[in-house]
């Protein structure tokens, strides 16, 4: 019936969503990231000639399948893993080495196992934060922040995976990081949870506007939360494409807009898989008759 | 040969009891086992992480640490006569050599069980040098390092008889002795009644009830 309409009739109709590429913003970048390259000692590429602007208070997605070298180039912004080749830098300053002011996380959510919820939180602003008083309310309102209240006296094993991830969340938050690194952090949880937390971070970035980096091999997820989506390929690690998400918080991973933008994301991903001869002719002429959306492919790009 | 009958070993027991020199006994036997076991503790924890986590002293002290190990606590007894003579030094030196070196086995062994994970988080939060010995290892090694002191605690125990036998000074050992040398086989066995029933109570009840506690906060008493 769709393909019988013609097209600009047809998208008249129906509102199409097209990504469009992330434009260059004024001013310093606040981390910039130059021509990195890196090579593990057996020889593998796990990326290759990346160059990538963070600006402050940008949430900014990884997304790409495994192995595309999106944790190591995590790793590198964090500074615990020195790149073969090229230059990061943070707030105009070289990474050399990690430091607290750009915090990791990961699935796991590493608390210490024998502190309380509070406890953990306390102690990890001991290094920040000179006066008791301080340290305590600074945590109960981090706490708070994540939904944990009541939870505060609870032991890491008498919570749930998605409260536990909450008060790693809420630690980390507290420390008041000027980068937050994020690497697959919601990847263990089920389906549920995850949503959980996916609007929860939305909530909390909202809040606070953070510098966020986040690695997700989940579409939607990085549709949900980035102000931009970094779409990166294997083999050799790289940047195929860096969209700029244009979309009202907080989002809905059902949305029809994230719907679509999702299918256009795969595309681009299938197209950067597919052999070399093909890929033109992969993106240009569709595979007819997978779907109506697959019929009528969404443009790459603006 | 020489056989006590139970009606005998109790008779002696309630005997040493009433005049207190059970009491007397076990008292001077504590004091110096608190002694002793205390210096082992506050010796051998530090010595245990220090070793696990500088990798000089791993090369250079765990091996003589291993092999003394070997050595039977009471082999230190000759040489601390030497040193000390016929004194209570002499008997805290074989305690404390007799269980020092298994807390700090242990918990070098501990701290290097340490989930690497938790140590990565301490580093990326900024917990350093005090805080994090005394916030992060000696915590995260705790369960493993109240095993060794529960092993530490019977070595202890152990070499303290062996050195109380010898180094005649009162407690426990010096009972058992002197009913040796009365030939009076109903006090041997009572004394020895006594310092199992000693070693045992302390096992079961103290370690035990603070195994319970650490285990259930680190949340260890589910998974095993
Ligand atoms: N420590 C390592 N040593 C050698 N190769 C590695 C190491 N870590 C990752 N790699 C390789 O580098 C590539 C990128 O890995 P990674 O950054 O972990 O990808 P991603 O996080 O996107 O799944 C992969 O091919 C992986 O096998
Ligand atoms: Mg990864």
């Amino acid at each position: 019936m769709a393909t019988l309409l013609p097209t600009r009739l047809w998208a008249r109709l129906v509102p199409r969503w097209t990504l469009e590429p992330s434009r260059s913003k004024p001013g310093e970048a606040k981390i910039a990231v130059r021509e990195v390259e890196h090579r593990y000692e057996n020889k593998v590429e796990a990326l290759r000639n990346i160059s990538l602007d963070v600006h402050s208070g940008e949430f900014v997605c990884l997304l790409g399948p495994s192995g595309c070298g999106k944790s190591t180039l995590l790793l590198a912004l964090a500074g615990a893993l020195p790149p073969t080749c090229g230059r990061i830098t943070i707030d105009g300053k070289p990474v050399k080495g990690p430091d607290p002011s750009r915090l990791l996380m990961f699935q796991d959510p590493a608390l210490f196992p024998w502190m309380t919820v509070r406890q953990n939180l306390v102690f990890a602003l001991r290094s920040k934060v000179r006066s008791r008083p301080r340290r305590e309310e600074t945590a109960a309102r981090y706490v708070k922040r994540v939904h944990l209240d009541g939870f505060e006296g609870a032991l890491p094993h008498q919570l749930s995976g998605g409260m536990r991830m909450r008060a790693s969340l809420a630690r980390a938050l507290s420390m008041d990081p000027s980068v937050l690194l994020m690497d697959e952090p919601f990847g263990a949880l089920d389906a549920q949870t995850k949503g959980q937390m996916q609007q929860l971070l939305q909530q909390v970035w909202v809040e606070t506007r953070k510098t966020v980096v986040f690695v997700t091999h989940d579409v939607r997820e990085a549709l949900v939360l980035g102000d931009r989506v970094v779409v990166m390929a294997a083999r050799p690690g790289r940047i195929l494409k860096d969209f700029e998400v244009r979309l009202p918080r907080p989002r809905d991973p059902d949305d029809e807009a994230i719907v679509q933008y999702s299918r256009q994301i795969r595309e681009a991903l299938r197209s950067a898989e597919a052999p070399k001869g093909h890929a033109k002719d992969a993106s240009a002429v569709p595979a007819s008759g997978l779907s109506a959306g697959a019929a009528h492919p969404v443009g790459t790009g603006g | 040969m020489l056989f006590p009958t139970p009606v005998g070993v109790a008779e002696s027991l309630i005997q040493m009891e009433r005049d207190g020199r059970l009491w007397t006994g076990l008292g001077r036997s504590m004091l110096r086992l608190g002694k002793g076991y205390a210096l082992s503790i506050v010796l051998g924890v530090p010595l245990g992480i220090w070793v696990a986590r500088v990798p000089f002293l791993e090369r250079a002290v765990k091996p003589v640490v291993l092999g003394l190990q070997a050595l039977p606590s009471v082999c230190w007894l000759p040489l601390a006569i030497l040193w000390f003579g016929l004194t209570e030094a002499s008997i805290l030196f074989v305690v404390v050599m007799g269980s020092l070196l298994a807390i700090a086995i242990a918990t070098e062994d501990a701290v290097r069980r340490i989930e690497p994970l938790l140590l990565r988080e301490a580093g990326t939060l900024g917990v350093r040098g005090l805080r994090l010995y005394a916030g992060v290892l000696l915590p995260g090694a705790l369960p493993g390092i109240l095993t060794g002191l529960k092993l530490g605690w019977s070595f202890a125990w152990r070499a303290l008889m062996a050195a109380e036998l010898i180094v005649v000074s009162g407690g426990l050992g010096q009972l058992l002795h002197y009913g040796r040398e009365l030939l009076d086989v109903a006090q041997v066995v009572a004394v020895m009644f006594s310092i199992v029933a000693v070693g045992v109570t302390v096992d079961r009840v103290l370690f035990r009830a603070i195994e319970t506690r650490v285990w259930r906060r680190w949340g260890l008493s589910e998974t095993r």
